[in-house]
């Protein structure tokens, strides 16, 4: 270093303020190693939760995996045979309806606040409000619907769980879609203006299209995020031994199923909550996978 | 566009009309105009509606909650009765349960967390920089009812027979540090889920780090290396102190998340109402776990509301923390508009 050098040029006198300085660098230099080794270090833990938790899925959910898991009903304790079937189907259903509910409202208010409320007191707050919805605990939803649906229903039902879901989606989506007609150039919406071109068919197809991918991935972030959530399940679709597709009954779901499941002391409802777990990390893990490539694709 | 229009306009009805100045416009463009404002009404009402579900939650806790508000007061907050059987509940048990597992989570989290973040813009080659950074997204990715049947199964079992046990035979005796690790070595509390609600939130404190750490201007960072500095040194003296309310808005933001995760923390707290035992690895119970737990078979009346009203409490102080985070980050970014 320059100070080291010039010390040394200074002659003899300055050899112990030299030698200082030359413990002070190496002493520096130490702390950055270590520092950049912990660095290191908190990279691997990060990875390595990661790795273990995937394993630790794959490992003990592949061997409660059968057919059965896909075609029979959830069974009594201690049976022999029993699968998950109609706690898929409730799931698909109830996450396919809340997609194609909350999609469309958060896609509108998504461009609300893109591109008209950008400077209003309304499209402030409403993001901000937004934001935090986004990250609010979901069993507050759940809370929330009881009190609105089940309670006034009087009964607990799949509608009020695809609703619960549905209200966890929209925050999902308003922040992608605002996010990505953000980065839609504005020149594109002058030349369509300047083709005298109404705003809402501005919007619809030219912004909106060119933002198409951004959107597309904030719809399946939000599918991968409902997919596997459990708290706002609990008391609004509640759960059901029995298939059924009606909206208006109790509705078994894989999360709720696997937590009662894994909660009881049954060897044979332990095995299948194991491989309802590895069915929603891969069909999670692959929807975001899924999400960030599309979303690369165009980016 | 150009391809679509007849060769010459005067050929078609419609276009000779639009060229006459007078008379009434064309009917197309009326009902444009209406779509128009149809579109703008859609899109404010989407807006209003996001506005309405906030107040609605609110609202229908506290209405939910108001027979346990009046019956309680404030005291409710500071009671750790909870016995659905005479019907007398208080929230100290699940609140304190909440804020310790949250605190230990962040004590574990934003260290780790920041040394992703230093590894992810410092150190890491470029090619390596996307994979992890997708990798570490993706721990938040996983559903967290995953989190909690591996914890239950698997980490709380390894996490009692290595760690509580070893630490059991060193401290027993010792006054506080003893008293600290009792308990029966089954892994799940308050020690357990804490751990678990870490390794939750330390994508989401990360990934803001590593994103308030990249808009350091270059500049300054090259100046600092220019005078001698070490990579940590840079780091730490120079985009730290520049990006300090981003990573304190990314702290909040892990924190409110903390607060308000239901079924990793249901699987590992055990869900058990005591204060007696400060153990980190004695069952307890925190405010989600407990309404997870007791709302669906909770006897409407008393009980239900002292749920709702713990429902409430959580919000709100999510709410204030969530708030807090935001706040801060949209004054980073705004410090960074303005310095730029």
């Amino acid at each position: 270093m320059s100070g080291s050098s010039s010390g040394s040029a200074g002659g003899g006198s300055l050899f112990g303020l030299d030698s200082a300085r030359l413990a002070m660098h190496a002493r520096r230099k130490r702390i950055n190693s270590i520092a950049l080794t912990l660095s290191l270090g908190a990279m691997a833990f990060g990875l390595f939760w990661l790795a273990w938790i995937l394993i630790e899925t794959i490992r003990l959910g592949i061997g409660g995996l059968s057919v059965a898991v896909f075609t029979e009903m959830t069974p009594p304790p201690q049976a022999e045979i029993g699968g998950l079937a109609n706690a898929i189907a409730g799931s698909a259903l109830m996450v396919g309806m809340a997609t194609l509910l909350g999609t469309p409202i958060g896609v509108l208010c998504g461009i609300y606040l893109a591109e008209y409320g950008q400077r209003t007191w309304l499209g402030r707050i409403t993001q901000f409000i937004n934001d935090i919805l986004l990250s609010a605990p979901s069993i507050v939803i759940g809370l929330f619907i009881y009190a609105v649906v089940v309670a006034q229903f009087k009964s607990f039902s799949g509608l009020a769980g695809v609703l619960a879901l549905s209200l966890i989606v929209i925050p999902v989506v308003i922040r992608t879609t605002e996010n990505m007609l953000a980065l839609v150039p504005n020149t594109y919406r002058e030349a369509a203006y300047a083709l005298g071109t109404p705003k809402w068919k501005v919007i619809w197809s030219v912004t909106l299209k060119a933002a198409r991918a951004g959107v597309v991935t904030g719809v399946l972030l939000a599918l991968a995020r409902i997919a596997g959530e459990t708290a706002p399940l609990l008391f609004t679709a509640l759960s059901n031994q029995f298939w059924t597709l009606k909206l208006t009954e109790p509705m078994a779901s894989l999360p709720v199923t696997i937590f009662k499941f894994a909660m009881s002391p049954y060897e044979n409802w332990r095995d299948l909550a194991w491989a309802g777990v590895f069915l929603i990390t891969l069909g999670v893990l692959a929807l975001n996978i899924l999400a960030r490539v599309l979303f690369r694709k165009k980016h | 566009m150009a391809a679509t229009l007849p060769a010459s306009p005067y050929d078609n009805k419609d276009q000779m009309e639009r060229t006459t100045p007078l008379g009434q416009p064309p009917e197309r463009r009326q009902r444009v105009a209406w779509a128009d404002a149809a579109f703008a009404i859609a899109a404010h009402a989407a807006a209003w509606l996001t506005l309405a579900l906030l107040a609605g939650i609110i609202a229908s806790l506290f209405i939910g909650a108001w027979p346990a508000i009046s019956e309680y007061g404030l005291g409710f907050l500071v009671s750790t009765d909870w016995d659905p059987v005479e019907d007398k509940y208080g929230g100290l048990v699940m609140i304190y349960g909440t804020l310790m597992t949250s605190f230990i989570a962040l004590l574990i989290a934003v260290p780790v967390s920041f040394g992703i973040a230093l590894f992810l813009t410092e150190l890491s080659p470029g090619w390596l920089r996307r994979p992890l950074g997708v990798a570490i997204e993706l721990l938040a990715a996983v559903p967290s009812i995953v989190y909690g049947m591996w914890g239950l199964m698997v980490f709380g079992p390894i996490l009692a027979t290595y760690v509580q046990q070893p630490m059991q035979a060193v401290f027993s005796g010792v006054p506080v540090l003893g008293s600290l690790v009792s308990g029966a070595p089954v892994g799940i509390g308050i020690l357990s889920a804490g751990i678990i609600l870490a390794i939750m939130v330390i994508p989401f404190i990360a990934a803001v780090m590593r994103d308030v750490f990249e808009v350091t201007p270059p500049m300054l960072k090259e100046s600092a290396y220019g005078l001698g500095s070490t990579t940590w040194e840079v780091v730490f003296k120079v985009v730290l102190p520049y990006t300090k309310t981003g990573v304190v808005g990314g702290i909040m933001l892990g924190l409110g998340r903390a607060l308000g995760e239901t079924m990793a923390v249901t699987f590992v707290i055990g869900n058990f109402n005591q204060l007696n035992s400060l153990s980190l690895f004695e069952a307890a119970n925190s405010i989600t776990s407990a309404i997870a737990n007791e709302f669906a078979e909770a006897n409407p009346g008393l009980h239900q509301a002292s749920l709702m009203y713990l429902g409430l409490i959580l919000f709100l102080i999510t709410f204030v923390v969530l708030a807090c985070s935001k706040v801060l980050l949209a004054r980073m970014k705004k410090g960074e508009g303005a310095r730029s």
